[in-house]
């Protein structure tokens, strides 16, 4: 059986920023390895539908899941105290593909920051690019620097680090790299997928969308994608979330 | 240890729950959970002639005790189904019944006669589906358009057939006697109820295709209400859905007229539902004495 669902020990489940918490789940080594860019489907009592949660980081024993409260389900998630049993459906879906001895840019935005950091702890020493609305927003860089990253700041508004989007970054650093792993809103994948496709760099984004079973049995969580030259539908939780950049119909 | 064996129009399924069409997919997902022979059968996420890819995202919303959908029925076509998925399913000890659902008469014909061909169980006329333009509950909102396609789709059909029926209708209980009328063999309801829900920052419905359709517990009620009235207005068998989240949902469905059951929307938040409600099931039959699940059946002693 490739899935299970396990009960989870609540270890911690902190605030880290403007609505942004920190659940760290008791997850013992030896449990089904996570894949950087996988997710969690996390059940919220009282909800119809599990809440689909990027893994922050899998290391030492401890998933650790970054999210921010959007809603009634992340809301009560909030509200988890440690202690608890949380009920998680993981490792799901297919996450980055990182090769040894190729250089990396991770370029996150606002909460699709968080997938960046399991992922640069399989890189060696990736530039990561993490971009925020405004500095109550800045989550993870000391993170990133512990996981060997060079982490590169900026805020739309130049609260925190330079004044910028990632995008004004890569552009600036794209010559370092091989190639490019994002998650972040739709308008920053769609902008980055554009800078690499300049520049003849590999892309890979890690995309949202609502979802319910997680295991591309409903076909909710629908995106489109050119593949041999037609046009067909995949799912965001069976197919990806981490798709390839130049096979992705935005807006589709 | 109780029977919990049921009989529909002459199918056997191990157990009264079936996996409900659209759920589900074809079941290579779920059967990573747990092998398929744990449920009584699968309906088939509905099929149509030819490949359909859907609408566009996104297409669910949750909703107070519910979630609201608009997959649109993107499906590989009937051809791929046969070909690819169902000799599979065929192998995994459960049985299957094929949802069919078209633009025209003509399309839910051909796809019948195909499927007669082949080792389905069983099909499923889905005339009740909410989110596509044309086809779907087009057909089934009225008794006659109900007895036509019925009535065509049985000359068309040689496996035993099962009319799903949406609720989203004046007078369910007439249109089902329609439906047995011209030679449904079993009645599948209720279908989702059609459902908005918009977004008061954005104005924006959540769902793209603006409405979309609920299930869910927040159903359950209307669902139980509606087979009661069926069942008292047909003869046939009537696999009872629409929110069954519990083993006393399923035990309530049973009562109020069904003689199976499907389950949907319990399986996005625990996808081991059916083993459950089935272990409570059991339980429930055997500390009250009763030997065979089908005789809750229609046992309700209304006012």
């Amino acid at each position: 059986m490739k899935y299970d669902i396990r009960q989870l020990k609540l270890l911690s489940n902190d605030q880290i920023a403007d609505g942004i918490f920190d659940m760290r789940l008791d997850y013992p080594e030896g449990e089904i390895p996570v894949q950087c860019g996988q997710f969690a489907h996390v059940y919220v009592p009282g909800k119809s539908l599990r809440r689909p949660i990027s893994v922050c980081d899998a290391r030492d024993g401890v998933l650790r899941l970054v999210y921010q409260i959007k809603g009634e389900g992340t809301k009560i998630m909030s509200q988890m105290q440690p202690g608890c049993m949380v009920d998680v459906l993981a490792p799901l879906g297919n996450g980055f593909s990182v090769q040894p001895g190729k250089r990396y840019a991770l370029i996150g935005g606002g909460i699709g920051v968080p997938p960046m950091l399991y992922t640069a702890a399989q890189c060696d020493h990736p530039l990561v690019i993490t971009g925020f609305r405004n500095e109550k927003l800045v989550i993870l860089q000391d993170d990133f620097r512990t996981a060997g990253a060079e982490v590169v700041l900026a805020t739309d508004d130049g609260t925190a680090g330079q004044k910028g989007f990632v995008t004004d970054v890569l552009r600036e650093r794209i010559a370092e790299v091989d190639e490019v792993c994002a998650c972040g809103p739709t308008p920053m994948l769609r902008a980055i997928a554009q800078v690499c496709r300049e520049f003849g760099k590999p892309c890979q984004i890690s995309l949202e969308e609502r979802m319910a079973c997680g295991i591309g049995a409903c076909l909710v969580c629908a995106v489109k994608v050119r593949k041999d030259g037609e046009e067909i539908m995949q799912h965001v939780c069976k197919n990806g979330p981490v798709f390839n950049a130049e096979e992705v119909v935005f807006g589709g | 240890m109780a029977d919990l064996s049921v009989k529909v129009a002459g199918v056997s399924f191990a157990n009264p729950l079936i996996a409900a069409s659209g759920t589900f997919g074809f079941g290579r997902e779920f059967n990573e959970f747990y092998p398929l022979s744990t449920l009584g059968g699968i309906s088939c996420k509905g099929i149509t002639l030819r490949r359909r890819d859907g609408n566009p995202p996104p297409r669910i919303a949750e909703t107070p005790s519910g979630i609201l959908n608009a997959v649109g029925l993107q499906n590989p076509g009937v051809d791929v189904f046969i070909n690819e998925d169902l000799p599979w399913l065929k192998q995994q000890n459960t049985t299957i019944i094929a949802n069919i659902a078209g633009n025209t008469i003509e399309e839910y014909c051909q796809m019948a006669e195909k499927l007669s061909e082949t080792d389905v169980d069983m099909i499923e006329l889905n005339i009740s589906c909410p989110n596509v333009k044309s086809g779907g509950v087009q057909f089934g909102t009225s008794c006659e358009s109900v007895g036509q396609i019925t009535r065509e789709v049985r000359a068309h059909c040689q496996k035993p057939l099962v009319v799903k029926l949406s609720p989203n209708v004046t007078d369910i209980a007439s249109i089902a006697q329609s439906a047995e009328a011209n030679g449904a063999d079993a009645i599948s309801m209720i279908n989702t109820l059609t459902g908005m829900k918009i977004d008061i920052r954005t104005r924006r419905p959540i769902i793209r295709n603006n409405t979309g359709g609920l299930s869910g517990a927040a159903v359950f009620p209307v669902a139980v209400r509606m087979v009661w009235q069926v069942s008292k207005a047909v003869s046939i068998p009537i696999i009872g859905m629409g929110g069954i989240t519990t083993w006393e949902d399923a035990v309530e469905m049973l009562i109020a007229g069904a003689t199976a059951l499907q389950i949907g929307t319990v399986l996005f938040s625990d996808p081991y539902a059916p083993i459950k409600i089935n272990e409570g099931l059991n339980r429930f039959l055997d500390e009250n004495g009763i030997q065979s699940v089908t005789e809750l059946t229609g046992t309700v002693k209304p006012w």
